[in-house]
């Protein structure tokens, strides 16, 4: 049985630990509502873009762009998103075994890792998993120009041939307390089917057709990265403020059952002097 | 012409709606008589009743005139498409004339500047270049 001492040193310690993720919590939950914010503001550009794009690659043959056209996957490139910093439960355990499994899934042929964020990064190191790119500290401050760097050089590895196949794993935001594991296809891009809206118009293009394609679909990989690089950072939010949550919940329940230990301990001491005091006044008659 | 697009017939007061959106979020709408436009092939206007247009954005600004005042935005690369009498301008950035911050846009020119003499690759240079190009548009539409 600890001493009283004991048990009040740590009584005060967990009350501190749940101080502290209740306020990591309230953090998480501030920065996840700015992200959800930006994620919002994102979509209308996003969704045009989609559009014209649909609309033009509808229209034009396959063929007729390298980010269009599909090669044989022999070289497979694997976009591998994670956090920057823990604290979040199993957001980047999740992650990283999915990617993993996908990984496993092209053994035989040339699948390489790129990584964002620090988490995944610091994974695939220790499992001497072949990494070719890693993109750090891209959290700190999401910016798009960010996610357009990111994109230019991955459209750059793909146009030359580096890679023939690009996926995406991440995790996507479906609520506060739920994150949804993705892996999709970046590269070659799949086009959506047109709208019936826009079938039926003849465009001109300037200066024409090839050429504004090969501004749009860079353009459409850039937003695609960020549009996920925010997904990501709502995710790891919304699972930092569950995590959190959860802490502070076992922390306080932690400091109920030390309080119960606290007075009982307290009580048999009292009721040991008690004994103590009657025993010696029955010693003394 | 298909039933979901309808042209309106030009003349009278017509009006365009232009819509300018960009990644990060602005998102404006108004409703022009007349729109000019930095496309990339050279600039261009756009009254109601425009065929179905859709071109690449160089660095520019945008002149929109409404009956009562002129709106002048800044804004750099991206695309536009004119679909009946609306415009879809999706810039990569977008500023309004009156927001523009002077002393930011005069910082970046001068850095870009400093940046395009010390540039020893030629993406540096592009890049510098590029950077130059947007502050010296940012501080042009301010002064129009």
């Amino acid at each position: 049985m600890p001493s009283l001492k004991q048990i009040k040193r740590r009584i005060s310690g967990v009350r501190s630990t749940a101080q502290i993720t209740r306020a990591m919590k309230m953090v998480a939950a501030a920065k996840l509502k700015k992200a959800q914010q930006n994620m919002e503001r994102s979509r209308p550009y996003a969704h045009r873009l989609m559009e014209a794009i649909a609309s033009l690659a509808g229209r034009t043959s396959s063929d007729l762009h390298p980010l269009l056209a599909v090669r044989e996957p022999n070289y497979t490139g694997v976009v591998n998103v994670t956090s920057d910093r823990g604290l979040c439960g199993s957001f980047n355990a999740n992650i990283c075994r999915q990617t993993q499994k996908v990984l496993a899934d092209f053994s035989g042929k040339t699948v390489e890792l790129i990584t964002i964020g620090r988490k995944g990064y610091d994974f695939f190191v220790k499992r001497d998993a072949k990494i070719y790119r890693h993109f750090p500290g891209v959290f700190q401050e999401l910016q798009f120009s960010q996610a357009a760097a990111i994109g230019g050089s991955i459209v750059d590895l793909y146009c030359t041939g580096h890679f023939d196949r690009i996926y995406l794993v991440f995790n996507e935001f479906k609520n506060v307390v739920q994150q949804r594991i993705v892996c999709e296809q970046l590269l070659p891009i799949i086009p959506q089917k047109p709208m019936t809206a826009w079938r039926s118009v003849e465009f001109i293009y300037e200066p024409n057709s090839a050429a504004v394609l090969d501004k749009l679909l860079p353009m459409y990989v850039n937003i695609e990265i960020w549009h996920i690089l925010l997904e990501s950072y709502a995710a790891e939010q919304g699972a930092r403020m569950s995590a959190m949550d959860n802490a502070t919940e076992n922390a306080l329940e932690l400091v109920d059952n030390l309080s119960l230990q606290y007075n009982k301990a307290r009580q048999a001491a009292i009721t040991k002097e008690l004994l103590e005091i009657v025993g010696g006044a029955e010693g003394l008659k | 012409m298909p039933e979901d697009i309808q042209l309106k017939e030009t003349g009278g007061a017509a009006t365009i709606h232009v819509t300018i959106v960009t990644p990060s979020g602005t998102q404006e709408e108004y409703d022009v008589r007349h729109i000019r436009l930095p496309g990339s092939e050279g600039e261009f206007g756009v009254l109601p009743g425009h065929i179905p247009f859709l071109t690449t954005l160089k660095i520019g600004p945008v002149y929109m005139d409404t009956a009562k005042e002129r709106i002048v935005w800044a804004v750099s690369g991206g695309f536009v498409e004119v679909l009946g009498d609306a415009v879809m301008i999706l810039a990569e950035t977008a500023e309004r004339a009156d927001q523009i911050d002077r002393e930011r846009a005069e910082a970046a020119r001068q850095r870009a500047s400093g940046r395009l003499r010390d540039s020893r690759t030629e993406i540096d240079v592009n890049r510098a270049q590029a950077a130059l190009a947007r502050a010296v548009n940012r501080l042009n539409v301010m002064k129009s």
